[in-house]
């Protein structure tokens, strides 16, 4: 059985939603930084599915993705040290505490 | 002719201005001063060889066959906007120009000496000098301009320099709002100069005067019979036009900052409020007088606003306090003489005899000797002042044993306004008078009546001034003639008031179309009688006010709303309050104010107030909870492409 383009996008829009789901509701930073990663990777996966049975003689998707995957990497880095930083200043990563910047 | 000469002329003063405004500081009074005097004086004696040269050389250029030509020097082209639209700058020597810089260079160089001694001490010497330089370079270019755009630029100039002179005293608030007077109505005036050269060179495709005035049928032609509120569009340009000279020359109802103009300093009032400045506007009648004359209604106009004025100005004369108001006062009227002479004079022939030359000449004449007598005044006066530090003849009296050069030269002075043989004044005035009977008895016997109340009123001056009593304060601080650099000027311009009449040939020089004139005088006709008024209104005088007595206030009590209403210049002044407070300011302005800040201010605080309550009300949302920014995102995202997609199908 050949699967269909849609046997990828829909885990990918599971992932999104997901991903949304727990950004919004969680507490924890981690946690919402795990959310974060969830919803890249959906991106990345539309990336390669849309590349792959759209325009099959190209990679610019597939480039495009490990680029994505590099500058996640990256990112994750600078948030995790964010969030050490914000958990020695005041003691835990809750994010209904860090609400200082308002009007 | 080379050029070199013209153009040191003009160009000597300016370097004068800059060295002596830019430098001035750096040197020493003295310097400064005989800087400026010398620059005035080689100025002078350029300008003397180039009107010899034009009159008496022969040259081709200058005079064909009997007939003196208009010559352009030079003419050069300064902007060029369009093909037709050219503003040239040049030199033009005709008989009047030739004249006037005869005229401007002899009285700037005897005000310049004469403010040497008069000036000593002031501070801001070399600033006067600097402003006196610039005077005389913006006058000369005024008087040679080529073309009546270039006579604008520098009319405006004039304005200006006058505008810098009279505000000299600049600390005394006085002098700051005559000064401001002065170039606000000019400036108002200029507008309709302005508009008229517009006007005129819209039709005429031309601001050369050469043009205009070589063939003014086709001036008439171009307009094409145009016209406007009943009037044509040349004698509206026409009428305009001579607004602006309205304005310099203080014609009613414009006359209103000449008697404040008497706050400059002394010799400013002679150089510029007597003698050159405020003539521009006679010179500019007789620069396009070939055009006037083409214009009847324009001609007419000029006449009754001249017959007015100098009657008016007579009248408020004989009643003012301050001696210097009073010579203003005379410039004004004296100046309107000169417009009625040039109004009556018309370029045909009436009863057979060809008269039009009479009127431009004696106009011309009159403003030569003007400036001469004038100018004597002015500095006798400035003089007298310098003695006894006050304005008023109630602070002089008895003053011709103390100040007898001025004494004697003021005299001659008087004598020559009156029109006394064999002085000045009477040979240009007889020729004017005759002019003006010659066209109809009504402008003879009118301006005659007003060169009685010259005579009246100058004579009140000068025996209120040299006998009447002598004033007690002589006795604490005794008046005494003026030093060499004043006493110098004031004998030489007596000596020229004395002989100009009678030993220059002026109608062979200075006539409308170049062909010589020959002056004789109307002895039964015309001189006698003007002779005769003026002796009478001397007599008048003299019997009023050569010795103190209480015969003046009896006259004064006669009729005082009179002598009240002439003493305030027939409330012209507070005509202009009323009109400027009440009206224009109290309606036109405050309800305009009114527009701009309830309406356009209004408009704009509308904005920002709705932006800020707007903002002030959402604020609440930035509550620092990041999750809510993700949802509101979220759900605006969702809202986006749910409108997109709907949209699309």
């Amino acid at each position: 059985m050949d699967l269909s383009m849609l046997w990828y996008l829909v885990p990918s829009v599971v992932m999104l939603a997901c991903g949304i789901y727990g950004f919004v509701t969680r507490k924890n930073l981690i946690a919402i930084l795990i959310s974060l990663e969830l919803m890249l990777n959906s991106a990345d996966l539309n990336f390669i599915v849309f590349n792959r049975f759209l325009f099959p003689g190209s990679m610019d998707g597939m480039v495009f993705t490990l680029f994505a995957i590099a500058i996640a990497a990256a990112e994750t880095a600078i948030a995790i040290a964010l969030i050490i930083n914000i958990y020695r200043a005041i003691g835990n990563t809750d994010i209904t505490e860090i609400n200082k910047m308002k009007f | 002719m080379d050029i070199t000469l013209p153009i040191l002329i003009l160009a000597i003063p300016i370097t004068m201005f800059l060295v002596l405004g830019i430098g001035g500081v750096k040197m020493s009074k003295k310097m400064a001063g005989i800087l400026g005097i010398i620059g005035m004086g080689t100025t002078a004696t350029i300008a003397y060889t180039v009107a010899i040269t034009y009159f008496f050389s022969g040259d081709a250029n200058f005079i064909i066959d009997g007939v003196r030509q208009q010559y352009q020097v030079f003419d050069f082209t300064w902007l060029s906007f369009t093909d037709t639209l050219v503003v040239k700058l040049g030199f033009l020597l005709d008989p009047i120009s030739a004249m006037m810089l005869v005229v401007i260079t002899t009285i700037s160089f005897m005000v310049h000496l004469y403010s040497w001694g008069y000036m000593e001490g002031e501070q801001g010497f070399q600033r006067y000098y600097a402003f006196l330089s610039l005077f005389s370079f913006s006058m000369l270019g005024l008087v040679v301009a080529t073309n009546i755009f270039q006579m604008y630029i520098f009319w405006e100039l004039v304005g200006v320099s006058s505008y810098l002179l009279i505000g000299f005293y600049y600390k005394l608030p006085s002098a700051v709002s005559a000064s401001k007077k002065a170039f606000i109505v000019t400036r108002f005036a200029d507008l309709g100069f302005l508009i008229g050269i517009l006007l005129l060179s819209f039709y005429t495709d031309t601001f050369n005067f050469m043009d205009l005035t070589s063939n003014p049928e086709r001036v008439l032609a171009s307009t094409g019979g145009a016209s406007f509120m009943g009037a044509s569009v040349l004698t509206w340009a026409m009428v305009l036009i001579f607004t602006g000279g309205m304005g310099k020359s203080a014609m009613m109802p414009l006359h209103i900052w000449l008697p404040d103009a008497m706050e400059g300093p002394t010799p400013v009032s002679a150089l510029i409020h007597a003698a050159t400045m405020v003539v521009a506007g006679v010179y500019l009648v007789a620069r396009m007088f070939p055009v006037y004359c083409v214009v009847d209604a324009a001609m007419t106009f000029i006449c009754c606003v001249g017959a007015i004025t100098a009657f008016y100005a007579a009248v408020v004369a004989c009643a003012q306090i301050d001696i210097k108001r009073i010579l203003a006062f005379s410039t004004i009227s004296q100046i309107a003489f000169m417009m009625v002479s040039l109004g009556v004079a018309y370029d045909k022939p009436i009863e057979g005899v060809h008269y039009s030359g009479l009127g431009y000449m004696a106009g011309m004449f009159h403003l030569f000797t003007h400036a001469m007598f004038k100018a004597l005044l002015f500095l006798g006066a400035g003089a007298l002042i310098h003695a006894v530090h006050s304005n008023n003849y109630t602070a002089m009296g008895g003053l011709r044993k103390y100040m007898p050069i001025t004494h004697w030269t003021f005299l001659i002075g008087c004598l020559a306004i009156a029109g006394i043989w064999p002085f000045a004044g009477f040979f240009s005035k007889d020729e004017m008078l005759a002019a003006m009977f010659a066209r109809h008895w009504f402008w003879g016997a009118w301006m005659t009546m007003v060169a009685g109340l010259t005579a009246f009123y100058m004579f009140r001056m000068y025996f209120l001034v040299f006998w009447w009593e002598e004033n007690p304060h002589y006795k604490e601080h005794k008046p005494h003639d003026a030093p060499w650099q004043m006493s110098v000027p004031l004998l030489f311009l007596a000596a020229v008031s004395c002989v100009c009449g009678w030993a220059l040939p002026f109608g062979e020089l200075v006539t409308w179309n170049g062909e010589p004139y020959h002056i004789h005088i109307e002895w039964v006709k015309v001189a006698i009688p003007s002779i005769l008024t003026a002796c009478v209104a001397i007599a008048l005088a003299y019997v009023m006010y050569h010795k103190k007595n209480d015969l003046p206030t009896k006259v004064k009590n006669f009729w005082p709303t009179l002598w009240t209403a002439a003493n305030r210049r027939f409330y012209w002044d507070e005509i202009y309050m009323f009109i400027t407070h009440k009206i224009i300011f109290n309606i036109i302005c405050k309800s305009i104010a009114w527009f701009d800040r309830h309406v356009i201010d209004a408009t704009m605080d509308g904005f920002a107030k709705i932006t800020q309550k707007a903002s002030y009300a959402i604020r609440g949302m930035q509550a620092g909870t990041i999750q809510a920014y993700v949802a509101w995102y979220l759900a605006g995202a969702v809202a986006l492409a749910a409108i997109t997609w709907i949209c699309l199908i």
